[in-house]
């Protein structure tokens, strides 16, 4: 059984449904991320199962326990906030002490847990300070730490690294793995970082409009995206629309708007051999595009010759931006790895592209 | 967030204990006067002072005893008009010099240094916290006729075969015991106001060409307005209603609107006429707090 | 970096407006240092003359019978107020921050925003109607009534500052709403009710126009017996009483600096 399940969830603001009939399931130990633009209603919906708003219908279920009208401070579930809220006025310890002491713990077992909290969260000496006193990267620790000091079944983090530059951010990226796995408390996480999404999560929800576009492991929202939206939205993505003209055993032909023709496969999800005549959207991550100054293409590939219309030099990878002959402008990526080059084309050189057969990834309709 | 309609019920008698006694007192003892007074002013005043009732048993039946004549006294009565007039202009150029002597003052404070600035402010408001009689009292001193001020005075007027004047009991001394009193009503908001513009602006305005003074009123001027509206209806206001100012520091005639309706309840007994005159003064005071409001919400409509 | 932006500070303020400032203050402070140096004035006229240092008056009001009794009643009347408006006040702050509210919100601003007289006036006609004999009970009543407002707008501003997200962590770590309220909301809006509660007996202690109106004939409070001191005939014993009275206020204010820093620029 599920330790949460959320079960045709709605909730509507005056004119605006915030959240539209989700569902889902989060298992046990699993670290669940939802991720979605401002606005798409993960927060509503993290805020619900919290206990600080109530679904207008659908039923949240935390161990087969439907926790309609249970108040927040008797859920089993613990938050980490976008701001931390820490309380000001109290030390660090006593932050940490709070949970224990509104559970009833008794007195000669606050001590030990604080201090061992403190550890996990490598803050040992930092105890008696206030959290005015200590930096944004140790305020997130603290959070962390008095979230998790007497082990809910359930931690919401919500934006919780949002306030940190992007290098301590990595790092508390690394802490924030490795603690889930040392308590093995089940964390549903909130960002509109779709990067932080796939580094950190066993699974993504991807909302949008209030409702989940798709729900997979990171490697399979990013990979087989199931909607243009994803597709558009984790990582950056070429959108080719085009017309099926031919399909075969394993593959069919089409045509692509501004680009031409190209062989592609049935979407790796549904398996569907699209029929000829039907539309569709081809996506191709920018990664997946080989670019040279001319190229012959391998008999699995696909071609088409541009030129260079800009380029993104980003340190590790230049990204370029090349117009078709035919029309089309599509973004490719080169990794900068192997010579001390800085930059491959200059801006109008004539340029070829190509890419594998399976490397796009179809999406009917 | 916006609306639960699943808390319902629960929430809202949760609100009681919180809601409840604040109200009920403000009700008791804010809006149910302030509906006698209105109701008083329509009242006939009582034989001996008070209120005669408003239900009078006639020849049997029992009638409303009600009358529109203190209005009609107030409207029709040129002393009275004049007095609303007097007012109303003493008020006004009150919150004019409060303006002319609270801007640079705030200014200064807004544009010093981030350390002093509280220390600063504390130094408006501090005279401010001394009891108002004793503010208005220094005055009768500094004003008095046998102080260093009115005697240099008037031995120019002298030189210059001009009369010996008052300085106390005039309108004079009246203008400054208001602008004294509340000059503060108008420092803090406008300081307010002032301390949240961006310095860049006007670093902006200098690489555009402005100068000085096209600086400041092109760009911090402007923008202080909502500062400027809230100052001038807190110092309005009070002032239209002063009672204690002209009342020590005005002569005879140096009287305003609040010394008359003192007098309703005092001396002439009249309650009812002094009723309606507070009535028409809330009404002043409610039109001038409406247009403030108002005109601070334009400007904000215009910032958007 | 350093260097510049002092460099800056120091041309934002010109010459001229520093004058101006200077002037203001002065405006602001000569007349109660005039009040303070006449309180050690040994001449009787109320003149220029200096006739010497004396601490006549201040031995004076020592045994100034009635003075005392009204300083004493000013006491009781500002703490009981202060007392009472501090509770409703809070209380008034907290409903206001917390739900939507027609009628509060008005009642709250509305005795801030018109004319004392007026509250005044309608006190008495109010006492006169449910026959309350004027006297000490009526001053704390109305002195009640225009504090709440003030402790009101204090406590919501210092709601406001604070983080919305501290009483959904309390609740979420297992607090009910009202040990949320006991261990984070209240110490954290008590700087704000303190200065309230300063404020409110304060302006109680300091009130004229209201107390003038609602008094009866056996209860002069301080404000009362100086009104009459510099209305008929002006004793030198006014200028010691000021003095003191603002002595106190200045002690007040160090107070409340120490306990709540902002709490101060509220007024």
């Amino acid at each position: 059984m599920a330790l949460l399940e959320i079960r045709n969830v709605s909730r509507r603001f005056g004119d605006f449904l915030a959240v539209d009939n989700v569902s889902l399931e989060v298992g046990a130990g699993e670290f669940f991320t939802l991720v979605g633009p401002s606005g798409c209603g993960k927060t509503t919906l993290l805020r619900m199962i919290a206990g600080f708003d109530q679904p207008d219908t659908g039923q949240i279920v935390l161990e087969g326990k439907n926790l309609e009208g249970t108040p927040p401070e008797a859920r089993n579930v613990h938050t980490v906030f976008q701001s931390y809220a820490l309380f000001p006025h109290m030390t660090v310890e006593q932050n940490i002490a709070f949970p224990l002491r509104m559970a009833k713990t008794a007195d000669d077992q606050i001590k030990p847990r604080v201090a061992e909290a403190l550890e996990d969260v490598r803050l040992a000496d930092k105890g008696k300070r206030y959290p005015h006193e200590l930096s944004g990267g140790q305020r997130q620790r603290v959070a962390l730490a008095r979230a998790l000091v007497n082990r809910p079944k359930l931690l919401l983090l919500d934006e919780p690294l949002a306030a940190l530059d992007a290098k301590l951010k990595e790092q508390m990226q690394l802490e924030l793995i490795e603690l889930q796995r040392e308590v093995g408390v089940t964390f549903i996480y909130v960002t509109h970082d779709q990067g932080e999404a796939l580094a950190l999560s066993h699974r993504i929800a991807v909302m949008n409009h209030g409702i989940i576009e798709q729900l997979d492991e990171p490697s399979k929202v990013y990979g087989f995206p199931k909607n243009r939206f994803v597709a558009d939205f984790i990582g950056t993505c070429n959108l080719w629309e085009g017309t099926v003209t031919s399909a075969g055993e394993r593959d069919f032909v089409l045509d692509l708007d501004g680009i031409g023709t190209a062989r592609a496969i049935p979407n790796t999800t549904t398996k569907a051999m699209p029929q000829p005549g039907q539309r569709g959207c081809l996506t191709l991550r920018p990664e997946k595009l080989r670019i040279a100054a001319d190229l012959a293409p391998l008999p699995e590939e696909n071609s088409a010759a541009g030129k260079v219309h800009d380029f993104l030099y980003l340190g590790d990878v230049t990204i370029y931006i090349v117009n078709l002959d035919q029309g089309a402008r599509i973004e490719a990526m080169l990794p900068n790895a192997a010579s001390g080059r800085t930059r491959f084309f200059e801006v109008g050189d004539p340029v070829k592209i190509a890419w594998r057969v399976d490397a796009g990834h179809f999406i009917d309709g | 967030m916006a609306n639960q309609p699943a808390a319902g019920l629960r929430a809202r008698m949760a609100r009681w204990p919180v809601t409840a006694p604040p109200t009920l007192y403000l009700v008791l003892f804010f809006l149910v006067p302030t509906l006698i007074m209105v109701l008083a002013s329509i009242q006939y005043p009582g034989e001996f002072g008070g209120l005669s009732p408003i239900l009078i048993e006639d020849q049997g039946h029992t009638r409303l005893d009600i009358t529109l004549e203190n209005y009609q006294r107030a409207v029709s009565e040129t002393i009275y008009l004049q007095l609303f007039l007097k007012s109303l202009w003493y008020a006004i150029v009150t919150t004019v010099l409060c303006l002319v002597l609270a801007y640079p003052l705030s200014m200064m404070i807004a544009r010093s240094n981030k350390k002093y600035r509280d220390l600063l402010l504390l130094l408006v408001i501090l005279p401010f916290w001394s009891n108002f009689l004793i503010r208005i009292y220094a005055w009768m001193i500094i004003l008095g006729p046998q102080a260093a001020l009115a005697k240099g005075v008037n031995a120019a007027l002298g030189a210059v075969g001009m009369e010996p004047v008052s300085l106390l009991f005039s309108p004079f001394a009246v203008i400054v015991g208001l602008v004294y009193v509340h000059l503060p009503f108008m420092i803090l908001p406008l300081y307010a106001n002032l301390e949240k513009h961006d310095p860049t602006l006007l670093d902006a305005a200098q690489d555009l060409g402005a100068n000085a003074w096209q600086r400041f009123w092109k760009v911090t001027f402007p923008l202080s307005l909502p500062g400027v509206y809230a100052g001038a209806a807190l110092v309005f206001i009070p002032a239209l209603g002063a009672f204690a100012v002209p009342d020590l520091l005005g002569g005879t005639d140096a009287i305003m609107i609040g010394n008359v309706i003192k007098e309703q309840f005092r001396e002439a007994r009249d309650w009812p006429f002094g009723a309606a005159l507070s009535f028409v003064l809330m009404a002043v005071a409610l039109l001038a707090a409406l247009a403030a409001a108002w005109a601070g919400k334009r400007y904000q409509q215009q910032a958007d | 970096m350093a260097g510049a932006t002092r460099s800056n500070s120091a041309t934002r303020v010109s010459r001229p407006l520093l004058g101006l400032s200077l002037a203001v203050y002065l405006f602001l402070y000569i007349p109660l240092i005039v009040v303070i140096v006449y309180s050690f004035n040994a001449s009787r006229v109320q003149s220029g003359e200096w006739g010497g240092f004396t601490l006549d008056w201040y031995n004076k009001l020592l045994h100034n019978e009635t003075l005392l009794n009204a300083t004493l009643n000013s006491l009781i009347i500002g703490v009981a107020a202060a007392a009472i408006a501090t509770v409703l006040g809070t209380l008034a702050g907290l409903a206001l921050h917390r739900y939507k509210l027609r009628l509060l919100p008005v009642l709250v601003l509305a005795p801030v925003a018109i004319p004392e007289i007026l509250q005044a006036v309608s006190l008495v006609l109010f006492f006169n109607a449910i026959n309350l004999t004027l006297g000490m009970v009526s001053i704390i009543l109305s002195h009640v009534a225009f504090c709440i407002s003030f402790v009101a707008i204090v406590v919501r501003s210092r709601l406001q500052g604070m983080d919305e997200s501290l009483t959904e962590a309390a609740r979420d770590l297992g607090a009910t709403p009202w040990q949320a309220f006991r261990m984070v909301t209240l110490p954290l809006i008590m700087p704000g009710i303190i200065a309230g509660a300063l404020m409110a007996f304060t302006l109680s202690i300091d009130d004229f126009v209201i107390t003038f109106f609602t008094s009866g004939p056996d209860a002069a409070t301080l404000p009362l017996q100086i009104y009459s001191m510099i209305k008929v005939v002006v004793t030198p014993e006014v200028n010691a009483v000021s003095t003191l009275l603002m002595l106190l206020t200045l002690i007040l204010i160090i107070i409340a600096n120490k306990i709540a820093p902002s709490a101060l620029q509220a007024k």
